[in-house]
């Protein structure tokens, strides 16, 4: 391991703690939260957002703007690329799929310098754009995903519209494995592997959760890595919680196809408190008396180890 | 009558030619929405995207986003049905450019409940950003893409393949319902092909002495016409709405919610489908079973009046009906 690997794997593994305790102080606040979500995903975003997407730096870390209302005629109410490309050429672009991890992105954002963190007193508050399931004007989403199944369709046409401009920049979608189940996204696989769409990179966090509970009871979808493979696509699985191994993982050759990197990842990854919710991680809620008090201080003993 | 063969299938390509961020996308019913000449005359502006039109209809939002105009085309009941919320959430909350191009409105396909779009307008005019467009002869099928074209968000419409009739000498404008007929004892409001049998009518209404005024609608969302919904509340016997669509959210409704508005307390017929499903049959077999012909038209009319009409056979105008297997349509369905 080079010595720019090592320090790199420890930014954003620092990167991830930080998201990790950010979401979990909001859980805490709101007395709710996808708080697995930032176990699972902290090292893939936060690395994603370290350096391996393409990403022009910004000169200050910016502000979410104030809600204008929905997107309507000669009103885009397109806000969230800004964090990201602003769109512009020879950028990659990034689509949150599972919209119900846009805290999480929030955290990563404040964490890598995109977003001043005085934006989160906004987070899940009426006529904010912060949302808690966000949209496109939520900061670092660029396209309206959370129906589940969407993002990919909505990012390959995107990855096609760069290539008939002759752009060099990728499209990113970050995808749940739950998502995975539906119609849609395997419809899309289809097309984007039969389009040759090498320039659309799918990085899946296989935290194994959805709504249900655990996924295995709910429904299948393994042999994962094979069924992408079946489909035409490059497909590297790698163990979710290692930033190096994503990024030797996107520099996998993949000409004319797409490339798809599985995570495997742990929806209680360094919150070992959160196991005995099994099979329930989707969703962190209250219910138990005493529960919320124990984790108010759980949080505040890891704001305290963070040096806060 | 005029009748002009694949008239969209020629218009496309020629329509299409300069502008090189038109692309077209197609779910494997390329040729049975007269998108072949465009395929083979600019392969690199053509997609295919199979049987799988969810993914089809995200993947056209993705194009608008990065400043194509993506003209989706497939059977009507296939975009609509199979692919409502991509449309809802991927294109039309985000009021993206995509334009798509239904085919086989209502009783135009003896291909049974299947391929027969019934409530389209219903379920496509009910998406905030939508327009909805139902064209209605050649002319309005080769005005329709430019109209659509300069629309900045979504748009639905309701095409016509194959052999169509030239019904209309001058342009289709978007919002602008056409004056067939004057009159003031009873205004007539149609859309799509129910122009024909409307036209078929006007010779025994006069015979008969009833002065309808005759519409005919294109646009059916934004539905904004002030000039009817006046002329209808200064009519005699209030108005007949006459549309290939369930009577349940489409042309009929529209005139029912602007005259409720209004405050125009005049009768209101709605000729269609009257909320049931139709089956495979010939389109003047299901026009004419389903009361939306000159038949049934003029039966309305004797309702809306009060009195039996005197219809003569030879004053009852022939309609265009195209063979079901011609030549025009490369498919049978």
């Amino acid at each position: 391991m080079s010595e720019f690997d090592r320090l790199w794997a420890g930014e954003v593994d620092r990167i991830a703690k930080n998201v990790r305790l950010r979401v979990f102080q909001h859980t805490v606040e709101q007395r709710g939260g996808y708080l697995s979500q930032a176990c699972s995903s902290g090292q893939i975003l936060g690395a994603l957002y370290h350096g391996l997407m393409n990403l022009p730096a910004l000169d200050k870390p910016l502000l979410p703007d104030s809600w204008t209302g929905v997107p309507g005629p000669g009103h885009p109410a397109r806000t969230g690329i800004k964090f990201n490309s602003n769109g512009q050429p020879g950028y990659d672009r990034f689509v949150l799929s599972p919209a119900q991890y846009a805290l999480v992105l929030y955290a990563v954002l404040i964490e890598t310098g995109r977003m001043d963190e005085r934006g989160m007193k906004d987070y899940n508050r009426d006529g904010s754009s912060v949302e808690m399931i966000g949209a496109e004007h939520s900061p670092g989403m660029e396209v309206t995903t959370g129906s589940l199944g969407q993002g990919i369709s909505q990012a390959s046409g995107a990855a096609m519209g760069l290539r008939l401009k002759g752009e060099t920049g990728r499209v990113f979608v970050f995808l749940s494995d739950g998502e995975c189940q539906s119609g849609e996204f395997w419809e899309a696989l289809q097309a984007a592997s039969f389009h040759r769409q090498d320039n659309l990179i799918l990085v899946v966090d296989r935290n194994g959760c959805q709504c249900d509970g655990v996924m295995d009871p709910v429904m299948n979808i393994e042999p994962f890595d094979d069924r992408f493979r079946a489909f035409g696509c490059a497909c590297v699985r790698i163990p979710g919680h290692d930033p190096l191994a994503l990024a030797a993982a996107l520099d996998t050759p993949h000409e004319g196809k797409p490339l798809v990197v599985v995570c495997d990842t742990d929806p209680c990854y360094q919150m070992e408190f959160l196991r005995e919710r099994h099979p329930k991680f989707h969703y962190i809620r209250f219910t138990q008396p005493g529960q919320w008090e124990d984790y108010r201080d759980r949080c505040a003993a890891m704001a305290k180890e963070a040096g806060q | 009558m005029e009748i002009r063969k694949r008239v969209h299938a020629q218009n496309l390509v020629q329509w299409a030619k300069n502008k090189p961020e038109v692309l077209v996308l197609s779910a494997d019913l390329t040729s049975s929405c007269e998108a072949d000449s465009f395929r083979d005359t600019y392969p690199g502006r053509f997609f295919s995207m199979g049987i799988a039109e969810q993914n089809m209809l995200g993947f056209a939002g993705g194009l608008a986003r990065e400043g194509f105009v993506p003209f989706v085309h497939t059977f009507a009941v296939f975009i609509y049905r199979r692919a409502l919320d991509q449309i809802a959430m991927s294109v039309a909350y985000p009021n993206l450019p995509v334009k798509m191009i239904g085919f086989l409105p209502g009783v135009t396909t003896p291909g049974g409940a299947t391929h027969q779009a019934i409530e389209d307008t219903a379920v496509m005019r009910a998406l905030p950003n939508m327009t909805v467009l139902e064209v209605g002869d050649a002319t309005e099928v080769e005005n329709v893409l430019q109209i659509a074209y300069d629309i900045p968000g979504p748009v639905y419409v309701r095409m016509l393949r194959g052999e169509v009739p030239r019904l209309f000498h001058t342009p289709m404008e978007l919002g602008k319902a056409r004056k067939l007929t004057e009159g003031d004892d009873l205004v007539i409001v149609s859309s799509g092909l129910c122009a024909e049998e409307c036209l078929r009518a006007v010779k025994v209404l006069e015979t008969n002495g009833i002065q309808a005024a005759i519409y005919h609608i294109s646009t059916l969302k934004p539905f904004q016409y002030p000039e009817i919904i006046d002329h209808i509340a200064h009519s005699r016997y209030g108005v007949i709405s006459l549309e290939n669509h369930t009577v349940v959210g489409g042309l009929g409704t529209c005139l029912a919610e602007a005259m409720a508005e209004a405050g125009v307390g005049k009768k209101l017929i709605r000729l269609g489908i009257q909320d049931q499903f139709l089956h495979g049959a010939s389109r003047g077999y299901l026009m004419r079973e389903y009361g939306m012909d000159v038949t049934a038209l003029l039966s309305a009319v004797e309702r809306a009046v009060g009195k039996p009409l005197l219809i003569r056979e030879e004053d009852v105008g022939q309609v265009f009906l195209p063979a079901a297997l011609s030549d025009a349509k490369p498919e049978a369905l």
